[in-house]
C-alpha cells in the first residue's frame, strides 16, 4: 500500500534522516513510536510530498510517487492530517470541509459521514476554525482529510495537546476507522498503548533510524517500551 | 457647505482610484505576499488598451464597453506571465521579488514608450461621460461618478468571489496555509496564477478607468503604486472591507489637506497620518481573530 524504502532526508546539509524503511500493509495500521526529534515527523512530511528526499523512493500502491507534489498524491488516495491540530483559521468550519468536498460529486455524502463521526462539528460550522479549541479543530482536521476517500491516511500525533476527554473520542474515532477496512493507517503518536491496539506493526525511531520493529498489538508493549527506554 | 461638499467629493473620487488599483494587491500583495512593483505598469498597460481598441473602434463609448473587459485581460496575462515566469520562483523572497518586480516595471515603461511613444496620447471619454451631475448644487464630473461604481462594482464582485465560489475558498486557503492547502488536495500553484490574473487583471481595468480622469503616458502607474501599497497595509494585509475604508479614508484625508495646503504639503502630511497610525496599529485597521496561532 505505502512503502518508504530507503528515505533519507536533510534540512540543509544536514540529514535527519537516514536510510528508512517503513511499510504499511493494505487495510493494515502501522504506528511510528519514538522519542522527540526522532525524525517521525519528517518522514511523514516525505511521505505527503511536503519533503523531497535526497535519496530513497515512495511508492504507493506500487507506483512511485516521490517526484509528485502532495496534491497529486491526495488525489492518487493519501490523506494527510498534521500535527497541531491545522485547519484554516480565517475559514468557517463548514468551509474548511467544503473547501475538499467542492467538485467531488460525493462530496455532500462524504461531509454528511466525516460529521457523523464528529458530531461534535455540526453546531459548531459556522464558527472561524481559529476559534475553535485544539481538540475540535483536530477533529475537523482528521473529518476534512477523510473527505478525500482516502485508501491510505497518515495521522501526525493526532491527540497531542488536546484535553483528556476529546483524546478519548478521537482514539474511539480512529480505531473505528482501522476497523472499517479499505483503509490503511500510518500513525505517528505519543501514547504507546492506544498507539499498539490500533497497529499491526510498529517502528521506533531513534536518531532518525528505526531502532525496532515487529508486529503490533497489546503483546508488544514490553518489546516497545525497552526500545524506547521508558 | 459646497465646499466641504466638493472637497468629500475629490476625496471619494481619489479614494475610488486608489481602492480600484488597491483590489487588485489585495490579492497579490495582501493575501500572497508578493511585492510586485510592476503593478502599476499593469495599470498602465490596461490604460493603452483602452487606447488602441479606441483607435480600432471610432466609437468612444463601444470601446469604453470594450476596453474594460479586454485590458482586464491584459493586465491578467502580463501577471500571469510575470508570475510563471519569475515570481514564482521567488516566493518567500520578498526583497528579491521587490527588487526583480521594480526591473520588469522599469522595462514595461521604455516599451511602452517605444510603442506609443514618451507624450501623453489622448483616449476620449464617451459623451455620456462628459460634463456633470449637480447634488446639493455641487457639481461632480460623470466620469468619476462613472469611477466610482466601477470601483463598488468591483469591490462587491471580487467580494463574493472570494466568500461564495470554490474558487475563492481555494485561494484563501492557500493564502492561510499553503502545505495545508496541498495535503488538502489543492494545486497550490495553480491557485497561485489564478490570484495573480484577478490581481492583475484589476489592475488593468483601472487602467482604462484612469484614463477618463488623468493623461495616458508611460510612467502613469508609478504615479498611483506606493498610494495603493498604503491602501493595503492600512486596511490590514488581506483585507478587502479594510482596504475600501483605507482607499476612502486616505482619499478624503488628502482631498482635505490638499484644501488649505499645496499638493506635495498634503502628500507629506498624509504619509505622516499613516505613519503614525501604523505605530498605534501595525496590523491595520482589520486584522485576523483567531485563538490561537495555527
Amino acid at each position: 500500500m505505502l512503502e518508504l524504502s530507503g528515505v533519507r532526508i536533510a534540512y540543509g546539509r544536514t540529514e535527519v534522516v537516514h536510510g528508512v524503511d517503513v511499510r504499511v500493509p493494505a487495510d493494515g495500521v502501522a504506528v511510528v513510536l519514538g522519542h522527540n526529534g526522532a525524525g517521525k515527523t519528517t518522514l511523514l512530511r516525505a511521505a505527503v510530498g511536503l519533503l523531497r528526499p535526497r535519496f530513497g523512493r515512495v511508492l504507493l500502491d506500487g507506483e512511485d510517487v516521490t517526484a509528485l507534489r502532495p496534491y497529486e498524491r491526495v488525489r492518487r488516495g493519501l490523506a494527510y492530517v498534521p500535527q497541531g491540530q491545522q485547519a484554516f483559521p480565517q475559514l468557517t468550519a463548514s468551509e474548511n470541509l467544503q473547501l475538499v468536498a467542492d467538485g467531488r460529486k460525493d462530496g455532500e455524502a462524504r461531509t454528511d459521514e466525516a460529521l457523523d463521526l464528529f458530531p461534535a462539528l455540526r453546531p459548531l460550522l459556522g464558527r472561524r476554525a481559529g476559534l475553535l479549541s485544539g481538540g475540535q479543530r483536530q477533529q475537523l482536521a482528521i473529518a476534512r482529510a477523510l473527505l478525500t476517500a482516502p485508501r491510505m491516511l497518515i495521522l501526525d500525533e493526532p491527540t497531542e495537546g488536546i484535553q483528556p476527554s476529546v483524546v478519548t473520542e478521537i482514539q474511539e474515532a480512529i480505531l473505528s476507522l482501522t476497523r472499517r477496512g479499505g483503509l490503511s493507517v500510518l500513525l505517528v503518536e505519543q501514547h504507546v498503548g492506544f498507539a499498539l491496539t490500533a497497529a499491526s506493526t510498529y517502528y521506533v525511531m531513534e536518531s532518525g533510524r528505526v531502532s525496532a520493529s515487529g508486529d503490533g498489538g497489546p503483546a508488544s508493549s514490553g518489546a516497545v517500551r525497552a526500545a524506547m527506554a521508558i | 457647505m459646497d465646499a466641504v461638499l466638493g472637497q468629500l467629493y475629490a476625496g471619494i473620487s481619489l479614494g475610488s482610484v486608489l481602492l480600484l488599483i488597491a483590489l487588485g494587491l489585495v490579492l497579490t500583495f495582501g493575501q500572497m505576499g508578493v511585492i510586485n512593483m510592476a503593478h502599476g505598469e499593469f495599470l498602465m498597460a490596461g490604460a493603452y488598451t483602452a487606447f488602441v481598441v479606441q483607435q480600432v473602434f471610432d466609437s468612444a463609448g463601444l470601446s469604453l464597453l470594450i476596453a474594460l473587459p479586454l485590458s482586464f485581460l491584459v493586465g491578467g496575462l502580463l501577471g500571469v506571465l510575470l508570475e510563471v515566469t519569475l515570481i514564482s520562483r521567488l516566493y518567500s523572497r520578498p526583497l528579491d521579488t521587490l527588487l526583480v518586480t521594480w526591473g520588469v516595471s522599469l522595462v514595461l515603461q521604455q516599451l511602452a514608450r517605444d510603442l506609443f511613444g514618451a507624450p501623453a496620447v489622448e483616449v476620449r471619454a464617451p459623451r455620456w461621460l462628459q460634463g456633470n451631475v449637480e447634488v446639493f448644487g455641487t457639481p461632480f464630473t460623470t466620469g468619476r461618478l462613472f469611477i466610482v461604481a466601477l470601483a463598488v462594482t468591483s469591490v462587491a464582485v471580487l467580494s463574493a468571489v472570494l466568500r461564495f465560489t470554490a474558487l475563492g475558498r481555494r485561494i484563501r486557503a492557500v493564502v492561510q496555509s499553503r502545505g495545508l492547502a496541498e495535503t488538502s488536495g489543492i494545486d497550490s500553484r495553480r491557485t497561485d496564477r489564478i490570484s495573480f490574473f484577478i490581481g492583475s487583471g484589476l489592475a488593468g481595468m483601472a487602467g482604462v478607468a484612469l484614463t477618463l480622469i488623468a493623461s495616458t503616458q508611460p510612467y502613469m502607474g508609478q504615479t498611483y503604486i506606493v498610494d495603493a501599497f498604503l491602501v493595503v497595509v492600512a486596511g490590514g494585509v488581506g483585507q478587502v472591507r479594510g482596504a475600501v475604508l483605507a482607499a476612502f479614508g486616505l482619499g478624503v484625508l488628502q482631498a482635505v489637506f490638499a484644501y488649505s495646503q499645496s499638493v506635495s504639503t498634503a502628500k507629506v502630511l498624509l504619509l505622516l497620518v499613516v505613519i503614525a497610525f501604523l505605530q498605534l496599529r501595525p496590523q491595520g485597521l482589520f486584522s485576523v481573530r483567531t485563538r490561537s496561532l495555527v
